[in-house]
């Protein structure tokens, strides 16, 4: 089967590699770059556990051919954490603030807060639950997983946390 | 799920596009944001030999005004017309509508073109386009312009002949001051509509002066409800208008019986969305 030649920058890294045009992108990122950490969930571009960071979009990766993501700047939770190895806020946010139970869905969620709160560093409530609805948490966790996303707003933005009343 | 074996083609112009696609012939197909092919070839309900990617075409994107019209190019995705403030003054229903569509990620891909040129009856915009009077400028030998009233046949089926690639799609800009909405029932993030109204209509002391009306999912093309906006054209937007107007909606539906519903339970759902719309475009239109 004839190959195509991709190369793109995947967590700030240059990668070149051949791939067949069907490859889908988490395939490639999966099994030839060996970045485990987003998901293959549903398989079907409903769940986001494939969520990545693409030229500063969210993307299911499940939905996408590697071949499309030729010349793409790529990042997945591999390359969240800062460079002096401590953890992102949204990674510290999902620990502190209990955001996972499995963990499956993680990855995606993580992704897809990362683009959202660059859009809009101080989303209410109301716009976490919109700007998440694309992910699916398996284990219902949605309420900590709000909350891991707020508290990682409060910290990239400098304030303290506070929780809402329930 | 692994699709089957295609070759991948990366044009950089509409030319060279519509060039492969003549070339290559029936097994060639066009993909834009890929968010109903892909999956249909996960699936294997589609195995192309060819791909022809759109992506890299320059000027297959945009938002521009053009006399009295808005342009947008094919390829613009979901979240584009979300983000346009043009549209947002002009016609605030394509972003009402777009944030009704599947969910962020794939609104960040998903194209408007692909949206109207696919044929999947499920799909949102092209009952709004209808609604809208929208044209769609086609490319294939040659050039041609479509109305969207004339361009739906069957589920899957338009008017677009092989070789022809939508370029843009072109809308009169709905008068200042308009209202409008978009209702749609559906069951969760993502799914497609159990029925849903378009609505765009002009009130001057208190009477609607002109209204047009799509209807989405409730039958195997997406509909314009003609009949139900002449009967609602000139009235008050009183309660007996509006009956006989849902009445005359639910009549031209033909909806199948699936997943979200029993066909008369969809035919009503359409009814009931299309009395929302009017109260809303009324509210909004500054009745």
């Amino acid at each position: 089967m004839a190959t195509s030649q991709v190369s793109m920058t995947v967590n700030g890294k240059k990668v070149e590699q051949l791939v067949e045009p069907r490859t889908l992108l988490i395939h490639f990122l999966r099994e030839q770059l060996m970045l485990t950490g987003q998901h293959i969930g549903c398989d079907t571009s409903h769940c986001g556990a494939c969520t990545v960071d693409l030229d500063g979009k969210s993307v299911k990766s499940c939905t996408m051919f590697a071949v499309q993501a030729n010349g793409a700047d790529i990042r997945t939770i591999e390359g969240m954490a800062n460079s002096d190895g401590t953890l992102h806020a949204l990674q510290e946010g999902f620990r502190e603030m209990h955001g996972l139970q499995c963990g499956f869905c993680t990855p995606g969620m993580i992704m897809r807060a990362y683009r959202l709160l660059q859009e809009n560093p101080s989303p209410s409530e109301e716009e976490i639950r919109f700007g998440i609805s694309g992910n699916l948490c398996r284990c219902t966790g949605y309420q900590n997983i709000v909350k891991a996303i707020q508290f990682a707003a409060a910290k990239l933005n400098g304030v303290p946390y506070q929780e809402a009343a329930e | 799920m692994i699709p089957g074996a295609f070759a991948y083609h990366r044009p950089s112009s509409i030319e060279e596009a519509v060039g492969l696609l003549s070339k290559l012939g029936e097994d060639a197909r066009v993909i834009a944001g890929g968010h109903s092919l892909i999956p249909m070839m996960k699936l294997r309900l589609a195995s192309p030999t060819n791909l022809i990617d759109l992506g890299n075409i320059a000027n297959l994107k945009g938002i521009r005004e053009d006399g009295g019209d808005i342009v947008i190019g094919a390829t613009t995705t979901q979240h584009e017309l979300i983000r346009s403030d043009l549209l947002a003054r002009k016609i605030p229903i394509l972003r009402e509508t777009s944030l009704l569509i599947a969910d962020p990620q794939v609104r960040y891909v998903g194209t408007l073109g692909g949206n109207v040129a696919n044929g999947d009856p499920g799909n949102d915009m092209p009952a709004v386009m209808m609604c809208l009077g929208a044209t769609y400028e086609v490319k294939g030998k040659s050039e041609r312009c479509m109305a969207a009233r004339e361009f739906y046949q069957g589920a899957y089926f338009t008017a677009l002949e092989p070789g022809e690639i939508v370029t843009a799609i072109r809308i009169p800009v709905p008068s200042a001051g308009h209202g409008y909405s978009y209702e749609k029932l559906k069951r969760k993030v993502g799914d497609y509509a159990t029925a849903a109204a378009a609505v765009v209509l002009a009130i001057s002391g208190g009477k609607v002066t002109t209204c047009s009306i799509g209807l989405t999912n409730v039958a195997e093309t997406p509909l314009w409800a003609e009949e139900a906006a002449k009967i609602v054209t000139g009235s008050t937007l009183d309660a007996a208008t509006v009956k006989k107007a849902v009445a005359s909606a639910e009549a031209i539906t033909s909806p199948a019986s699936d997943g979200r519903g029993p066909a008369q339970y969809r035919t009503k759902m359409a009814g009931v969305m299309l009395a929302r719309a009017l109260a809303r475009a009324r509210e909004r239109g500054g009745a």
